[in-house]
């Protein structure tokens, strides 16, 4: 890791919903620039996790500090001009329905930034064009496309207003394997160009190797294992061995109730 | 099972429910005196509110009034105080007919679809995403809402009486044979500001509570396709509830003696 400061810090992060307890005592870095995936099974709390960073739920205990910067419990206000060095690409995209595909990929220009529409338009074509869509999409609705389009104007979207730490969502679920890999590849494209810190959260190992300059192995509240991508191989850890070869049998229990 | 547990918990569970449906009334009624405000969303939904809901508030006045001035006919007829249906057509349909019936109509129609619009947007993620691209999720999606409300409402109504009173006069005139100069001149004699004022006081109230209960039930909907079921479920049966309660009390704080 770097010698500077880390860009996302996180310590001791504590969540629980009623006497399921989600994170416990969670800690993780991520240094500038730097490509981090969290991986970790279905209901283990890595969207709660993202969540508490993002500042969409609160966490009991704990630390998060963005650019050396305390962000639990920021005022509503600090943490509005705080989402502007945010980008997000959602699970199932997230797009708002009930605008074009071009007024979703500027709507943060428009809505954060005061942009002009027609400054934000040609953005968004900019935009779209990065990912691989023409501007013969950008006057559709989202319902119009199919999955592997609806993320890549979702991952248009979290890239338009050009943030420096970007978060992904489970970016290949719900895509067939090409599609995935080409998103993979959008992903890695978007963010070399940026200069983006990543945090994502996934369990497809394929886009993990392909989008990550390191791994974090999240397990019954904690990361207990961290290292470089091309090292999670030879972890020597038996939770990851279990979870990257995709075997039922091992020291991991999947939990059954979401978290 | 304790039955004074079963009640206690019932009782517990409503009055936290009305803490949070109290903690969201504020925190709407302060976002909508606070910029920013989105002229183009409230203009949206004053179109979704207003407008589109003519049809439905027109026809359904239009018939109360009719069915009013029927009624009032054959009841008066007893004692033989027929020329009192212009004055009770259109004092019932100011007072209370216009708003309350509009009121219902509309909770109907935009409650149930504000509901389902922001319940779909809670279960997909949308107001997560609107939080990540920096935009108030209340600024952008309660605040048009209950503003449009709150204008709407009192039009629609307005629209509502004047179609009401016009099919008193369609009946009084053309199936219960009164004269039409003396059924007009007879629905203004007595009709006071006061008594459409209170009807426009009752349908800003009510425009209010339609879009507060079609946020609040949407915007904490949760549980997927059932979870927003429920909401708009919720959000029909809660507004339809306190429309009655609040024309009630509104009722009161005009006319009681």
């Amino acid at each position: 890791m770097a010698d500077e400061s880390p860009k996302i810090r996180i310590r001791d992060l504590h969540k629980s919903f009623g006497e399921n307890h989600v994170l416990r005592g969670l800690d993780l870095d991520v240094a500038v620039s730097e490509s981090v995936v969290v991986i970790g099974g279905s209901g283990t709390g890595k969207s709660v996790l993202l969540k508490c960073i993002l500042g969409l739920m609160e966490p009991d205990q704990g630390s998060i500090e963005i650019d050396g910067t305390e962000v639990v419990a920021m005022p509503r206000a600090e943490r509005e001009q705080l989402m502007h060095k945010f980008g997000m690409l959602f699970q199932g995209g997230a797009l708002f329905d009930s605008l074009k595909v071009w007024e979703n990929v500027a709507f943060g220009l428009i809505q954060a930034e005061g942009m002009e529409r027609d400054q934000a338009r040609e953005i968004a074509f900019a935009k779209l064009a990065q990912v691989g869509l023409g501007e013969d999409v950008a006057a559709l609705l989202p319902a119009e496309l199919s999955g592997g389009m609806q993320k890549r104007v979702s991952l248009a979207r979290a890239i338009a207003t050009e943030p420096e730490i970007i978060f992904f969502d489970e970016p290949t679920t719900g895509l067939d394997p090409i599609m995935a890999d080409v998103i993979n590849d959008l992903i890695v494209k978007c963010v070399r160009e940026l200069g983006a810190t990543t945090l994502s959260i996934t369990h497809d190992m394929a886009s993990t190797r392909k989008i990550s300059d390191r791994v974090a192995m999240l397990y019954e509240g904690r990361i207990i294992w961290a290292g470089e991508t091309d090292g999670i191989d030879t972890s020597g850890n038996d939770h990851v061995d279990q979870f990257i070869h995709g075997r039922a049998d091992g020291p991991i229990k999947m939990a059954v109730r979401r978290s | 099972m304790n039955p004074l547990a079963a009640i206690g918990r019932a009782f517990l569970a409503f009055l936290a429910a009305t803490g949070r449906i109290g903690l969201f009334t504020v925190s709407a009624v302060s976002h909508c005196v606070r910029p920013p405000i989105y002229p183009r969303l409230i203009g949206r939904q004053l179109i979704e509110i207003g407008y589109y809901s003519l049809p439905v508030v027109g026809l359904t006045t239009l018939f109360s009034g009719m069915v009013l001035a029927l009624q009032s006919y054959t009841g008066f007829a007893r004692f033989s105080a027929e020329g009192a249906v212009a004055t009770v057509v259109v004092l019932s349909m100011t007072r209370e007919l216009g708003p309350v019936l509009a009121g219902l109509m509309v909770a109907g129609r935009i409650g149930a679809s504000m509901a389902a619009e922001i319940g779909t947007m809670r279960v997909t993620e949308q107001i997560d995403a609107l939080t990540t691209l920096s935009t108030n999720p209340f600024k952008y999606l309660v605040v048009p809402r209950i503003l449009a409300g709150l204008i709407s409402l009192p039009i629609l109504v307005l629209v509502g009486d004047i179609v009401g009173v016009f099919g008193g006069y369609l009946v009084g005139v053309n199936k219960l044979g009164f004269n039409a100069g003396n059924y007009l001149s007879n629905t203004w004699e007595f009709l006071e500001a006061i008594d459409v004022i209170s009807g426009l006081v009752k349908a800003a109230v009510f425009g209010f509570l339609i879009s507060l209960m079609g946020c609040y039930h949407g915007y904490n909907s949760g549980g997927g396709a059932q979870g927003v079921g429920l909401a708009t479920t919720n959000a029909v049966v809660s507004a339809s509830i306190l429309i009655l309660v609040s024309n009630y009390a509104i009722t009161e704080m005009f006319f009681a003696r």
